[in-house]
């Protein structure tokens, strides 16, 4: 706060409370300091989560290709969608996608 | 509803606070949180005018654009002192009054209080515990608690303490060294039974030191017991009221002994704590002669309890001039502080602490909350003024806390339950005051002590200068005496 000064430990934590709402929090926040969000490797910025589709809802637009998405699906990817567990369910699900921007389509479904 | 009046037009008044200045700063006590802010001169003049009549959001904007802030910066004044409740609108958020809550049913124990003996080799005329306000009904019950009894109560101290790494016992009387005995025992049970459970215990007692010796001296220094003295001061202070049996003064007997204690009592503070009475108000030369010639650490001094007709009450003029003792000693306590150094009129330094944390009391003391006092039979009470009084026991350390007692009597205590407090800013801190002096005063522990309200105010208000005037001019110290505090 900038006109209030607090001075006992209980001022500390209105003030501190404040500050949590003074600063906006946003999507996919990562940590209390800087808020901005979090934008994994190899998504869309126009939509989360954002592999299927760009800001004009086609593929064009995709700031990276709409293949490397798939992939990076499940390497890094923040989105708590389910996507093939490579290490315990499906450690061969991408072996024969050696090269995600040629070899995608060869990226299977998966029944579990 | 209410949420469809616009922003503009939503009305502002001032929020329950108490404005004070130190050291040529403004600060606010904010009483529905115990909270302590300094103030820039802007957000004290939008109280200063909230203090003469509401104003709406559109006004205190644009009076506030008025006096050279932008529309942005007037906004965000607003927002902060809106969020500290330092001005309040019903319709922003409904402005209904903030009580502290209960304390939970199962809160743990921190100490008892173990009245080893019933019986005292003084008589001194004031003494709640035998003096005319008595409350107490020994009649057919043990004179001297038992082995049995006193470690059934540390038993007992133990298993309703769980989660707390350390608790404390203080031994108290009558007069607490007519059984020394026992206290040696209770140490020795007590150390055992908390270290087997990988836990600490501290023990305090208090004395009237006339039965001190060197191998009582020498057993409270090696275990590191607190002692509290209970004195009136310089001799003829002392012997007005303190006095034996045969109507004789105290002071030539025990001085001799304080002297030894406090020479060779180093590893806890020793202090006294002085009970104020009619012609017993000199809190300057009482301080004086305790602090600089006799070399007690701490003094804390508190009116006698009466129901307001004794011979040995305060007049209520008196406490004026309590009051402006009170605070040339709080003055001093000042100059030590911004010095960097301890002074010992604890009656400063216990509210200090209590600021120092933002304290918002439920209830006034921790009686029968985190303390219970056991009287030598067994009984269980609030605490040690209530020892042996049958219209306060809370159960016995055989069969533990009447639940439904406790209940009524924290009920009772309870600040939201005192009409009169409800409007005073000092409440964080006071609570209504003690249970007991309310119960012999005005005949029930609820009651607020209304005897006391305007002191307590004042009292309160000069605290809280000192704890502002600190903040600005050696905010260190308050860190390190919160550290210091904690320990304690």
């Amino acid at each position: 706060m900038k006109h209030l000064r607090p001075i006992n430990k209980k001022a500390e934590r209105i003030d501190q409370a404040a500050s949590m709402t003074e600063e906006d929090v946003v999507a996919l926040q990562q940590g209390p300091d800087k808020p901005k969000p979090h934008v994994p490797m190899g998504c869309t910025l126009s939509f989360s989560p954002g592999w299927e589709v760009d800001a004009g809802g086609g593929t064009a637009g995709l700031c990276q290709p709409v293949e490397r998405d798939i992939y990076d699906c499940y390497v890094t990817c923040f989105w708590p969608v389910q996507v093939a567990d490579h290490v315990n369910y499906s450690p061969d699900w991408a072996a024969n996608c050696a090269i995600a921007t040629k070899d995608w389509r060869k990226l299977d479904l998966v029944f579990p | 509803m209410t949420s469809m009046i616009p922003m503009a037009a939503i009305r502002y008044r001032r929020g329950e606070l108490h404005e004070f200045q130190a050291a040529g700063h403004d600060f606010i006590y904010l009483v529905a949180a115990g909270a302590v802010f300094a103030l820039d001169d802007a957000a004290m003049a939008v109280l200063r005018q909230l203090g003469e009549r509401e104003m709406s959001h559109a006004e205190l904007v644009d009076a506030l654009v008025e006096q050279g802030h932008t529309r942005g910066d007037a906004e965000e004044l607003i927002g902060e002192l809106r969020y500290v409740q330092g001005i309040v609108s019903d319709a922003v958020r409904p402005a209904t009054p903030v009580g502290p809550t209960s304390p939970p049913d199962d809160f743990p124990l921190q100490a008892l209080v173990l009245n080893i003996t019933n019986q005292c080799n003084l008589a001194c005329t004031y003494c709640y515990e035998f003096g005319a306000d008595k409350i107490a009904t020994p009649e057919g019950k043990p004179k001297y608690m038992t082995l049995e009894t006193a470690a059934a109560s540390v038993d007992f101290l133990l298993a309703e303490s769980a989660g707390r790494q350390a608790v404390h016992i203080t031994f108290f009387g009558g007069e607490t060294l007519m059984n020394f005995k026992l206290l040696r025992q209770v140490v020795e049970y007590a150390t055992t039974q908390a270290k087997s459970q990988g836990r600490g215990i501290g023990f305090s007692l208090t004395t009237n030191a006339t039965l001190l010796t060197d191998e009582i001296i020498d057993f409270l220094a090696e275990n590191e017991i607190g002692v509290t003295v209970s004195m009136d001061g310089p001799p003829d202070l002392q012997d007005l009221r303190r006095v034996d049996k045969r109507g004789r003064g105290t002071y030539r007997i025990i001085e001799p002994k304080l002297r030894k204690l406090i020479a060779r009592h180093n590893t806890r503070a020793i202090t006294a704590r002085v009970t104020l009475t009619d012609g017993v108000t000199d809190v300057v030369r009482i301080y004086r002669h305790l602090k600089d010639d006799l070399g007690f650490d701490e003094i804390g001094f508190a009116p006698v309890t009466s129901n307001g007709d004794q011979s040995y009450a305060i007049a209520d003029g008196a406490m004026d001039g309590v009051l402006a003792q009170f605070n040339a000693l709080a003055d001093e306590w000042l100059e030590y502080a911004l010095r960097g150094q301890r002074h010992g009129f604890s009656n400063v330094s216990e509210t200090i602490g209590e600021l120092i944390q933002g304290a918002n009391k439920s209830h006034p003391c921790g009686a029968g909350i985190g303390l219970l006092g056991v009287g030598p039979s067994g009984d269980l009470s609030p605490c040690h003024r209530f020892t042996d009084a049958d219209t306060h026991t809370l159960g016995h350390i055989s069969t533990g806390v009447d639940k439904a007692k406790k209940d009524d009597f924290l009920a009772r205590g309870h600040v939201s339950a005192k009409y009169e407090c409800q409007t005073c800013w000092a409440r964080p801190l006071c609570a209504g005051g003690c249970h007991h002096e309310a119960f012999v005063r005005y005949g029930d522990t609820g009651h607020a002590n209304l005897h006391y309200c305007d002191w307590i105010r004042q009292w309160t208000d000069t605290c809280l200068r000192i704890y502002g005037a600190v903040s600005a001019g050696n905010p260190q110290f308050l860190e390190r005496f919160a550290e210091r505090k904690a320990l304690s």
